[in-house]
């Protein structure tokens, strides 16, 4: 029998904690620091709005582009928070989870052989994403120097007159590195003068604990140059809904519906209309978890510099990207071992990417206690190196 | 009414303690990006001023194996000349059994939490102490049943969330 599996699924390497996960289930009185989401509820409002449209009998498919009273608020949204002004009409389209989006947004503009400019660390899908289009990632890496932000320098490196897109998270998961309105600003030039597409993934916007949050499309001459993509999973605590979103001028995004259209035909009904109220009548559940995070995240940090780790304060998203340079293992040999040893789960960062090497990504979306209790284990276990 | 104005701090701690008094200073400190003197100066400070008015714990009576029964009672009142309801809030405050006062809206004037051993307690506290009160003009006694949520917490057990050791 011939192997029947694409070329491109397998030069997708397996993921990198696979074997973490596994060790993981068979343990007990484990705490997960490796966790990639809130760990709050939904909020009530938004889960009875739910609730209330499937009463109502609202499980049809919507439009290909989502229910337009969502992408008005969207478009509403945006605008007030960011000052970005895209059109509900033709701009923005709803997705299956932000992951949809960044799944259409590169497939919709990447030819094979297209260099796909990657800041690194990053999610772990974007690479992938870019090697099922046909496309080359190439690495920019955005190091702790730089509070992991992304530098004209960093970019200027790597632009080729083969690079096409420039695909970037910020808040940036695994990093917490957050870019400013100063700091895009910055490498706009860069973006203009070599004629790059850029993807802009912002879903951790709204969890921004130091200044303004700001979106790439804001910057002069990058809009019609930027596919923003944005979703509910971070800011509304849901996960599990797959609700998200993409805008973008109105050729890009009509490319990206055409391929929404056939795979995906429309977003979930149920959970747009919970999308619906979360923009209305969210906000103040946002903004409890938000400051919640933000305690979190001040205790985490400096307890885990007290208990040894170096790390750096990250400005947004819930993760803390400690170093273990200085404790002379590898972050992968650090991060099985504090599983196995000690039973705290943190992902290592070398996942992430090469800039990611020698950090662990530990995610403070989980309660203060297991937090303390985490960083009890995690120097009880550097004591003993 | 504060005595000087609280900044953000002030509050977010306040939100806090609120949520657990218990918490220490040195955690406190760190979640605020403060050191524990400042924490103790600020506690210290809103103490006396009588924003923070004292510290409980939240108790599950039934659960201790020792229930007691409360009551919502509710209470006409004639006001007073000069003293409009002050007077006889404080009265009615004074009672042990008195768990919580408040002036109210609507068809009544007062609504109080009143706890008591068992129902004759509660019956007997009303029609021998509140009701032959001067300037009370009704009682309306509403036994509790069961209680679901208390100071913002839900007390009904619930089913732990399924979340995955790791996701991206």
């Amino acid at each position: 029998m011939r192997d029947f599996r694409s070329e491109r699924v397998k030069a997708i390497p397996p993921s990198g904690i696979r074997k973490f996960f596994d060790i993981a289930q068979e343990m007990e009185d484990i705490i997960s620091l490796g966790v990639g989401e809130p760990d709050y509820d939904t909020p009530w409002n938004v889960r009875e709005a739910a609730i209330r449209s499937i009463e109502q009998g609202q499980t049809a498919y919507t439009s290909n582009s989502g229910l337009p009273e969502l992408r008005s608020l969207i478009s509403r949204y945006l605008f007030d928070r960011f000052g970005v002004d895209y059109s509900p009409k033709n701009e923005i389209m709803i997705t299956t989870g932000a992951s949809e989006a960044l799944d259409i947004a590169i497939r919709s503009v990447v030819n094979p052989g297209d260099e796909v400019l990657v800041a690194e660390p990053a999610y772990i899908a974007y690479t992938s994403g870019v090697m099922l289009s046909g496309g080359i990632p190439v690495y920019v890496p955005c190091t702790e120097k730089d509070h992991f932000r992304l530098t004209p320098d960093a970019l200027m490196e790597k632009v080729t007159p083969k690079s096409k897109v420039l695909l970037c998270n910020f808040p940036n998961n695994p990093s917490g590195g957050v870019m400013s309105k100063d700091d895009y600003k910055a490498i706009s030039d860069i973006i203009i003068d070599h004629d790059l597409l850029l993807i802009s993934d912002e879903i951790y916007n709204e969890l921004t604990y130091e200044g303004e949050p700001a979106s790439a499309a804001s910057i002069d001459g990058l809009r019609e140059r930027t596919i923003t993509i944005n979703g509910f999973s971070k800011a509304f605590s849901m996960t599990g809904w797959r609700v998200g979103y993409l805008c973008a001028p109105e050729e890009l995004c009509s490319a990206a519906l055409k391929i929404h259209q056939y795979v995906m035909l429309s977003a979930p009904t149920g959970a747009q209309y919970a999308a619906v109220e979360a923009l209305k009548n969210g906000w103040d559940s946002c903004a409890g978890m938000v400051s919640e995070y933000h305690v979190r995240r001040n205790l985490f940090v400096k307890s885990l510099n007290r208990a040894g780790l170096p790390c750096h304060m990250p400005k947004g998203a819930f993760y803390a990207f400690p170093s273990v340079k200085d404790t002379g293992l590898s972050d992968v040999v650090f991060a099985e071992r504090l599983l196995k040893e000690h039973k705290v789960a943190v992902v290592p960062g070398s996942v992430f990417g090469p800039s990611g090497e020698g950090h662990l990504r530990c995610s403070y979306a989980v309660s203060r206690d297991d937090l303390l209790t985490a960083v009890a284990r995690i120097e009880e276990f550097i004591g003993k190196l | 009414m504060p005595v000087r104005l609280m900044d953000e701090k002030d509050r977010m701690l306040l939100k806090l303690i609120e949520e657990d008094c218990r918490t220490s200073y040195a955690v406190l400190a760190d979640m605020l990006d403060l050191d524990e003197d400042g924490v103790e100066k600020r506690i210290r400070r809103m103490e006396e001023e009588g924003i923070i008015r004292n510290y409980s714990a939240c108790i599950d009576w039934e659960k201790a194996g020792d229930g007691h029964v409360a009551a919502i009672l509710e209470l006409k009142v004639t006001p007073e000349r000069d003293f409009g309801y002050d007077k006889i809030a404080e009265r009615i405050a004074h009672h042990n059994q008195v768990r919580s006062l408040r002036l109210i809206s609507g068809a009544y004037d007062f609504s109080m939490l009143v706890y008591g051993k068992d129902i004759h307690e509660v019956t007997r506290f009303v029609s021998e102490q509140i009701a032959p009160m001067e300037h009370i003009k009704e009682t309306a006694t509403i036994l509790i049943m069961k209680t679901y949520k208390e100071n913002g917490y839900e007390i009904f057990e619930k089913k732990g969330r399924e979340r995955l050791p790791y996701s991206f």
